[in-house]
């Protein structure tokens, strides 16, 4: 069963906004597990759209074919007008750069200090970015605009939870993505330090002005960022609507996700 | 019949690993003469790869020369043949001893070493993170780290030869009587292109076997930390058991173009 909410973007009915991301009808299998079953959504320039699901209900799978690391059985997947599918593997490069991914555990190369972490994307597309020579004012606005300028030359292995996701987002900010794929942003931290996450991400997308994808069952998170927000149960998109709309929505499965 | 149904079932699962893996190493063909060019990455791995395993070859092979020597000396001795232990041992450690022993011991350091640094970079996402910064994981990786054990491994066991022979050299100038000059002209003279040019020859292809496994085994580490001492764990007994087939497909195709 799929339940429409009515979406009340009011921003949206007076200037149309341009269209950044769009996955229609979206089916990922592993075996009989039909993880997605025809989930569609679309991201519109300067939104953070929030997705919401059980855990194991598939927003990872949805998030990773998104991004190429991970093949839809079928479907349609567009980023800036571009058809994912159908694009050569050094297109899809150049493409990743306008996106920035932010992963539940951060990911950040072990082996290399901060700096070398923030560096590495900078120095692998030369193409782009032109050859920067000296990079240090790139790195240090990138890790300033997440407050932590100090933590230059520490090891990944010094750094706390929180701190790790922080230098995680300077690292995706970098490349100065127009979109933004957030993992669980604040899963595993103490309710103060995902606060402060939070805070940043609001922060950070009116600075880059960027238009944000955000996958948690953080129901604060999502109560404070979302735009608008799609529940995904059963590999569908539920229900649709801003915050306000589900949570007081009367339908048992929508209203399990507010207690 | 359940005992039947489980070695099926094994013998399934390693013909099937034999199969990815055999397509990991026709990816890494088609992608070692792809651009760009890792040039950087390999120099750095070439470097990590071979200067840390240079102490222990360096160990490894004065060792194995030095015990070689003493443990053969007493039956040379018997038919009075000691002059004869520069050329038995030089040909013995440079045709089979020296490439398999410092290649094992390789393997024990760099194949789980590989495999375990892989398995976390997998586990912890940090592949999935190149990837997702338009970086190739495969070519940065895997393609790096390869070419770099095939490289080094070769110049390794060159190194624990010498090494090993200076061993040797130790233990004879000690117990007979013979000069370091002598005994490497006995060493040279004893030895010759169809000695030496398959021993190195398979060297490269033992590199290559140990780097194949080690990035076959992490880069496909499944989830969890159990994951990744499974991962270093495999690579080294898969590793190991690959260089003695290897090695025996070497010694025979050696048979029939040197006359061994």
């Amino acid at each position: 069963m799929r339940l429409q909410e009515n979406i009340k973007n009011e921003e949206r009915e007076v200037s149309p906004k341009k269209l950044m991301l769009e996955i229609k009808n979206l089916y990922k299998s592993f075996g009989d597990n039909h993880v997605m079953n025809g989930f569609s959504l679309q991201l519109f320039e300067g939104e953070n759209l929030v997705i919401m699901g059980k855990s194991g209900s598939g927003k990872s799978v949805m998030i990773k074919c998104l991004v190429g690391l991970m093949e839809a059985d079928s479907g349609q997947i567009n980023i800036m007008d571009k058809d994912i599918t159908k694009l050569t593997q050094r297109e899809l490069d150049n493409l990743r750069t306008e996106i920035g991914f932010l992963f539940q555990g951060s990911a950040l190369y072990d082996s290399m200090t901060v700096r070398e972490n923030l560096e590495f994307p900078l120095r692998r597309h030369k193409e782009k970015f032109g050859d920067i020579g000296d990079t240090t004012a790139l790195v240090t606005e990138a890790l300033e605009s997440v407050g932590l300028a100090y933590a230059i030359n520490l090891m990944p292995a010094e750094l706390s939870g929180g701190m790790k996701r922080r230098v995680a987002l300077a690292r995706t900010l970098i490349l100065k993505p127009k979109i933004i794929l957030y993992d669980e942003p604040t899963s595993g931290l103490d309710p103060i330090t995902a606060k402060e996450i939070i805070e940043l991400m609001l922060r950070i997308q009116k600075q880059y002005k960027t238009s944000s994808l955000i996958i948690t069952h953080d129901v604060d998170c999502a109560r404070v960022i979302s735009d608008r927000m799609i529940l995904l149960v059963d590999g569908i998109n539920y229900a649709e609507g801003s915050f306000n709309d589900l949570a007081t929505s009367n339908d048992e499965k929508v209203k399990a996700f507010f207690k | 019949m359940l005992i039947l149904k489980k070695i099926t079932s094994k013998a399934n699962a390693f013909f099937i690993e034999i199969g990815e893996m055999s397509y990991f190493a026709g990816r890494f063909f088609k992608e070692v003469f792809t651009k760009p060019f890792e040039f950087k990455e390999l120099l750095k791995q070439c470097y990590n790869i071979g200067n840390r395993s240079l102490l222990l070859v360096g160990i490894t092979g004065f060792i194995m020369g030095l015990v070689l020597t003493l443990q053969t000396r007493p039956t040379l001795e018997e038919f009075g043949a000691e002059s004869w232990m520069p050329s038995m041992v030089s040909i013995s450690i440079i045709r089979e001893i020296g490439p398999v022993i410092i290649a094992l011991i390789f393997a024990g350091r760099i194949a789980s070493g590989i495999g375990a640094e892989l398995g976390s970079m997998r586990v912890t996402e940090q592949i999935d993170a190149m990837e997702v910064s338009g970086t190739n994981p495969f070519k940065y990786l895997v393609v790096t780290r390869i070419l770099a054990t095939t490289l080094m491994l070769p110049i390794l066991v060159i190194f624990g030869d010498v090494i090993a022979l200076y061993g040797s050299y130790i233990v004879e100038s000690l117990k007979g009587d013979v000069s370091f000059q002598l005994y490497f002209i006995k060493v040279f003279n004893a030895l010759e292109f169809g000695d030496i040019i398959p021993a190195t020859i398979k060297t490269f292809f033992f590199g290559f076997a140990i780097g194949l496994v080690g990035c076959f085994k992490g880069y496909y580490c499944k989830k969890g930390t159990v994951g990744v001492g499974l991962a270093a764990n495999s690579a080294v007994v898969f590793s190991s058991m690959l260089l003695f087939i290897i090695d025996f497909i070497a010694v025979f195709v050696t048979d029939i173009f040197f006359d061994i």
